[in-house]
């Protein structure tokens, strides 16, 4: 076989596997949002569901969705910040710093359903949370730590040294250094890993099943009071989220428009997640151009 | 003419590779000096010891005795932000912050706690001036210093380095990432300065050394083999290694 002709399937067979991958993700999106978005309307997204009868709605669990994602993030990113500032910057190449990061990399591949089991142990039984928004926040940060600490390192690796000998050459301390230009400076690629681990805290359901509960109880969204158990900012309450409810309806729902509560409820879940992804890649893109002025 | 700077038998080991093998060099208030020699000569370590750059490189020893006005650098109570704060650097590639034109000159003054706004105006302004940048970047002050060109963006490295009123200026090849209209505009930006600041500089280019700078030191494998007034070194050397590497004999 000639060069030329080898190059030529080579290239065709590339163009094939890619094709193919796209052609799946186009399908299944295609399905999910062709079925689901017959569904969407006002009155699908705001009213709570039903558990016996048709016309039940996805508000509350929506509501939990983000109030957990939010949660996860303010207990996850200062310690992921943290964690990630200390092995670019301060962490010395030694056998420590090894076992840290080996440490984060098998944290990062526990499969969702055992990180999920152990913080039920953990913080439903042992530390008497209940099943609460709370146990879900830190199994989520359990989850979302490692990911979060690798991408924020990366983040903080991809700025130039120079940066920081200007930095130290100018006078300032280390510390100073990395706050004052090394973060700015890493701030767009920080904040786009930030949004993409949000899109998959929102899209998870194993871990949350044994911690966040599976029930929606009612909530009054007029009383902001944290410390009332209907207040949605209560997050002691028992919080059944929307990819939780998906795999709940699909198991054991019982109402009669099951199928079709389903079929909203994960077009509703996909779109939240694609948008996470453009909004990624849109504030991300903005905030280089906005620094660096690059066209 | 004082004496602002010393270095008394300056040894620089990587692990056991000695780099410096004992570099005693003075040098006077004001004026440029030239450091030249081939390639891994070792001037540039030399160069980051005289503001202990080279303090960031893990395995990194140095003895002997650096004094800035008279004081040890490498004392324990030496104070290393204070120090580099009077030992300013310019480095190979230019390395503006990601912030705009005045931000990143007036970056050091208010890391040191000024908040007025008019003083800062007049020192970035100034600052900007001395580098002979401020013409062309007067009107963008408030653009990313990311948007100019290699040239314009080294001069604003040296503006914020003026900004906070070094005595001294150590420069690691400020000219080599530059094309020759921005060396040139570079080089008299130096001639400006020597008037008033103590101008180290690194570079490979003879003929930058030969037209900016007052003294030049050759060095060659971790050695100084000879420093002494330019027109001598380049006309007429004292040692055979000079002559053989400013002919391009080799290096």
């Amino acid at each position: 076989m000639n060069p030329k002709l080898s190059n030529k399937i080579a290239n065709g067979a590339l163009y094939g596997i890619a094709g193919f991958i796209v052609l799946i993700l186009a399908a299944l999106l295609g399905y999910i949002i062709i079925t689901g978005l017959p569904m969407l309307n006002w009155h699908f997204l705001t009213t709570p569901a039903r558990a016996f009868t048709a016309g039940g709605g996805i508000g509350i669990q929506l509501f939990n969705s983000f109030y957990l994602l939010l949660l996860t993030l303010l207990i996850s990113f200062p310690i992921a910040l943290g964690a990630g500032i200390y092995l670019n910057e301060y962490a010395p190449n030694n056998w420590v710093t090894n076992v840290v990061r080996t440490a984060i990399e098998i944290l990062s591949s526990l499969p969702s359903v055992v990180v999920g089991l152990f913080g039920f142990l953990i913080f439903v039984v042992q530390f008497d949370f209940g099943f609460s928004i709370l146990s879900g926040a830190f199994a989520l940060t359990f989850f979302n730590l490692p990911l979060l600490t690798r991408s924020i390192e990366e983040s903080l690796a991809a700025i130039s040294n120079t940066q920081r000998e200007g930095g130290l050459a100018l006078g300032l301390s280390k510390w100073e250094t990395v706050t004052r230009i090394i973060l700015p400076a890493a701030l767009p690629s920080i904040l786009t890993g930030v949004i993409l681990s949000a899109g998959r805290i929102f899209g998870e359901a194993a871990a949350l099943i044994f911690t966040a509960g599976q029930s929606a109880p009612a909530l009054d969204f007029t009383d902001w009071n944290p410390f009332n158990i209907s207040s949605p900012l209560n997050p002691m309450r028992p919080a059944e989220t929307l990819a939780v409810h998906i795999w709940k309806i699909n198991s054991e729902g019982i109402m009669p428009d099951a199928k079709a509560v389903s079929s909203g409820a994960s077009a509703v879940l996909v779109i939240s997640v694609l948008v996470f992804n453009i909004l990624a890649r849109f504030i991300g893109k903005r905030l280089y151009q906005k620094l660096t002025s690059a066209k | 003419m004082a004496t602002i700077l010393t270095s008394r038998d300056v040894h620089v080991y990587y692990g056991n590779h000695e780099a410096l093998k004992g570099i005693s060099l003075d040098f006077e208030e004001k004026g440029i000096t030239a450091l030249i020699g081939p390639s891994g000569s070792s001037k540039s370590t030399y160069l980051r010891t005289l503001n202990r750059m080279n303090d960031m490189i893990p395995g990194v020893t140095v003895t002997g005795n650096i004094a800035f006005q008279g004081n040890d650098i490498y004392a324990p109570q030496t104070d290393l932000v204070a120090l580099r704060k009077q030992i300013g650097m310019v480095f190979q590639q230019p390395n503006p912050f990601p912030f705009s034109v005045y931000d990143n000159v007036a970056f050091g003054l208010r890391i040191a706690g000024q908040k007025n706004r008019e003083a800062l105006d007049a020192v970035v302004e100034n600052a900007l001036r001395q580098a002979a940048v401020w013409d062309e970047v007067k009107d963008h002050l408030h653009d990313s210093a990311l948007a100019l060109s290699g040239g314009q963006q080294q001069r604003v490295c040296i503006a914020r380095v003026l900004a906070v009123s070094p005595k001294i200026i150590l420069l690691d090849e400020p000219t080599s990432a530059l094309d020759p209209i921005s060396s040139s505009q570079i080089e008299s930006t130096l001639l400006q300065l020597r008037k008033d600041y103590t101008i180290i500089t690194v570079t490979h280019n003879l003929q930058q050394a030969s037209r900016i700078a007052d003294r030049t030191a050759f060095f060659m494998n971790g050695e100084v083999v000879e420093v002494d007034d330019t027109k001598k070194i380049f006309m007429n050397p004292a040692k055979k290694e000079t002559e053989d590497y400013i002919s391009g004999r080799f290096g």
